[in-house]
């Protein structure tokens, strides 16, 4: 067994630290949480005493709720810090903010920030002896693996729901051969980085299809393909995964106009009508209604967007208690 | 009273012909005499030079001593001792430093702040006021104290019709344009090489052909102008290219490899520590092994450090925001030993001309150069009235490198915790060691 099959009490920076199983280990657990978001009471003392404190260096409203939601769930406290990175500019180095909040004595810090490597850099510039697990909650156009996480959950759970079998205890059965098409921005996304890695370690095939000048340099290396004609293998794939454009990191200059983007890599009502039946369309989210995803197609039933929210919780859930050590076996108990 | 130091027992170097056994007298700071055995006179200093080689003391091309401006990371005193204890006796400083060597009160601060200091510096002016490269600085009045060499180092002059008239201005002073070869609108704000590294990692790269296209349109320029130009820090091996065939052809151009790029490839960066991060970036190591081929074919005319000091606190932010940069005087020369194959079988001669003698032809810094900056000559022959400048280098050692054994003032150094096997035994300056036995003289 590698280090790899199993989040229990490591950090987790990239969808790279988990192998297969370590990957169905964190699906599974969701599934236990899930089942406690439904209560009426959707509240476990599981992480009572620990402190789970989100550190954002960078806008996001989904995944910062998402993991408070998902750590107070658990009874974890919750310290919430928001770092201007002007505050880099007014002359504190990163590491010595990071040590600052390492010394509050936090058990986990879900970061993130702008510049790809940050939360790895948190790794080794600890002078707490490593007390503090790390959560890389999206780090520049680095990785997303939380996301990517709660994607592979939502796409099991769908698929398992077609076939009227439970989800639960189903492993990586339904990634086996699937064929995931990537579409979009994938050079600056850190949400396709961590998809491509934890799909492919499901056992999926994944595709890629981009305008050229939003495709990374180099990606046929990371044991995908790279699809040019994006109807034809819109009528291949079993799930498809759009990405937003990233503006904020300079896509625009990369595609000359959004309508031109939609002409070309859009999910318009007319492709959606060439998928499928059965496949699902993911979305991390937010969504750029008319660009990337028409707005009939973003609310059709086979659309998993809001459902993708949903899960992120229990999927949050699962990896605060697995990073903070909870054993899996142990979890019947501790979802009482 | 006489000063007399023997370096008894070492491999010498000569600048033709094979090396051989011998000891070199030094007297008042000029060779007196060179054989294969020489009594030593009385009250001479005797320096043990068994299993080394004996050659001219090291002479770097490109080196950021950081003073003026930046003193916290780096001053032209720690900085001129950590090339002493690499085996330089003389190093071109860049001038961008706060305020940038643009003027002639800049370079008259900084020869008179080198005075008394480990060794000879010798400051670079910039091409353009400021290093905006907006407008020439005034480089006449800067070659009048002794300045031959102009760049804007940091920064490639981006207008190709001013670095025209630079360097047409240039060749009309007889001094040489030094390129820092890098067209920002190709680079575009990368951190690193673009590759399959920096699409993995997520982070901004800049392709190689953002060096090549500058080395390409200067040689344009070069040919155009007649004009002489040197390439700093070279890192792809197209563009070494273009230069060793220009230079064939007869162009009056020379170009440099820094000891990083012959040394680590861009998977480093995969740690996200910034301390990898140096512009040009570190490229992928099949371009690497290139270079160390291109080496050793002798299209580089000079290995030169671009040591770049940064403090931790400049170092400890994310890979996006912290300044590019590495230390490179102290280990230059076992990197560059490295990249040519090792200490078996090494070409001595290849390894002095590439670290002395023609970097200080470059610099102008030999003897028979015409010198206005008050410095004695470098990169000479072990031959009778030389210069005493000379670098004992310890062919079979096992040096280990730790932040103790740094001398500079910031310790970003790619090197640390390696192991080297070749290391500097003595430096001398003048006829005085400034390291003596592996330790530098204070």
């Amino acid at each position: 067994m590698s280090d790899r099959d199993s989040l229990l009490g490591r950090d987790l920076l990239s969808a790279a630290d988990l192998s297969r199983d370590g990957v169905v280990e964190v699906l599974e657990v969701a599934e236990a949480f899930a089942e406690v978001s439904s209560r009426s009471v959707p509240k476990v003392p599981t992480l009572r005493g620990k402190l789970v404190a989100t550190l954002f260096f960078e806008e996001s409203t989904r995944t910062r709720l998402s993991f408070e939601t998902a750590a107070r769930r658990l009874s974890a406290d919750v310290a919430s810090l928001s770092v201007a990175t002007s505050s880099v500019k007014k002359g504190e180095s990163l590491k010595d903010t990071y040590r600052t909040i390492e010394a509050l004595g936090a058990d986990v810090l879900v970061v993130r920030h702008p510049s790809s490597g940050a939360p790895f850099q948190f790794t080794y510039w600890s002078d707490l002896d490593r007390a503090t697990r790390v959560i890389n909650a999206g780090d520049g156009c680095h990785e997303h693996p939380s996301q990517a996480l709660l994607d592979a959950y939502s796409v099991r759970a769908a698929i398992c729901a077609q076939r009227g079998v439970a989800s639960e205890g189903s492993g990586a059965s339904v990634f086996d051969g699937l064929r995931v098409l990537i579409v979009g921005d994938v050079r600056h996304s850190r949400v396709a980085r961590s998809e491509i890695i934890c799909y492919r370690a499901l056992g999926a095939a994944v595709t890629l299809c981009a305008p050229g000048s939003l495709l990374p340099r180099d990606a046929e290396d990371w044991g995908v393909e790279v699809a040019d004609d994006f109807e034809a293998a819109l009528k291949e794939a079993d799930v498809v995964s759009l990405l937003r454009l990233q503006l904020e990191r300079g896509s625009g200059s990369s595609v000359p106009s959004l309508s031109e983007f939609t002409a070309t890599h859009g999910l318009t009502e007319r492709r959606a009508a060439l998928l499928q039946p059965g496949a699902v369309v993911t979305h991390p989210g937010p969504m750029a209604r008319g660009v990337e995803i028409a707005s009939s197609v973003a609310d059709a039933a086979n659309a998993l967007v809001t459902r993708q929210v949903a899960n992120g919780v229990a999927v949050r859930m699962a990896i605060l208690y697995l990073v903070l050590g909870g054993a899996p076996s142990l979890l019947g108990a501790a979802s009482q | 009273m006489t000063t007399r130091l023997l370096v008894q027992g070492g491999t010498l170097v000569f600048e033709a012909g094979p090396p051989s056994r011998g000891d070199v007298l030094v007297e008042d700071g000029r060779i007196a005499a060179v054989g294969e055995h020489l009594d030593a006179p009385p009250g001479a200093h005797v320096l043990d030079a068994s299993g080394c080689a004996v050659g001219p003391g090291l002479v770097d091309l490109h080196a950021h001593l950081r003073e003026p401006g930046d003193e916290e990371a780096e001053t032209i005193e720690s900085g001129a001792r950590a090339a002493a204890c690499g085996g330089f006796t003389a190093v071109v400083a860049m001038p961008n430093t706060m305020p940038a060597c643009d003027s002639a009160s800049v370079v008259t601060d900084v020869l008179a702040r080198a005075r008394g200091a480990a060794c000879e510096v010798a400051p670079a002016g910039a091409i353009t006021l400021g290093r905006r490269g907006e407008a020439l600085a005034p480089m006449a009045e800067m070659a009048e104290r002794g300045v031959v060499l102009f760049t804007d180092d940091g920064a490639g002059v981006q207008d190709g019709d001013l670095m025209r008239r630079g360097l047409e201005y240039a060749k009309g002073l007889g001094v040489t344009l030094a390129q820092h070869c890098e067209d920002t609108s190709l680079a575009a704000g990368g951190v690193m090489h673009e590759g399959k590294w920096s699409s993995t990692l997520g982070l901004r790269g800049q392709p190689a052909i953002a060096e090549t296209a500058m080395v390409a349109r200067d040689l344009g320029l070069v040919e155009l102008t007649g004009a002489r130009l040197h390439f700093l820090h070279l890192s792809v091996p197209a563009s070494v290219r273009l230069v060793a065939a220009a230079r064939e052809r007869g162009l009056p151009v020379t170009c440099e490899v820094a000891p990083h790029h012959l040394t680590f490839d861009d998977s480093h960066c995969a740690s996200y520590d910034p301390m990898w991060k140096v512009n040009p970036p570190l490229r992928p190591a099949s371009m690497v092994d290139e270079l160390m081929s291109l080496l050793r074919d002798g299209a580089f005319d000079a290995v030169a450090t671009d040591h770049a000091p940064h403090p931790p606190e400049a170092k400890d932010q994310t890979f996006d925001d912290a300044p590019s940069g590495m230390l490179g005087l102290q280990h230059a020369l076992p990197a560059t030993v490295d990249a040519l194959g090792g200490a078996d079988g090494l070409d001595l001669v290849a390894l002095f001309a590439l670290l002395s003698r023609r970097p200080a032809a470059i610099a102008r810094l030999r003897a028979g150069d015409e010198r206005r900056g008050g410095h004695s000559a470098h990169g000479g022959d072990l031959s009778v009235g030389s210069d005493g400048n000379l670098c004992v280098v310890d062919l079979d050692c096992d040096h280990r490198v730790t932040a103790r054994t740094l001398w500079s003032k910031s310790a970003n150094s790619p090197y640390l915790r390696q192991r080297h096997s070749v290391a500097v035994r003595h430096t001398i300056l003048r006829g005085t060691p400034t390291k003596l036995d592996g330790a530098v003289v204070q």
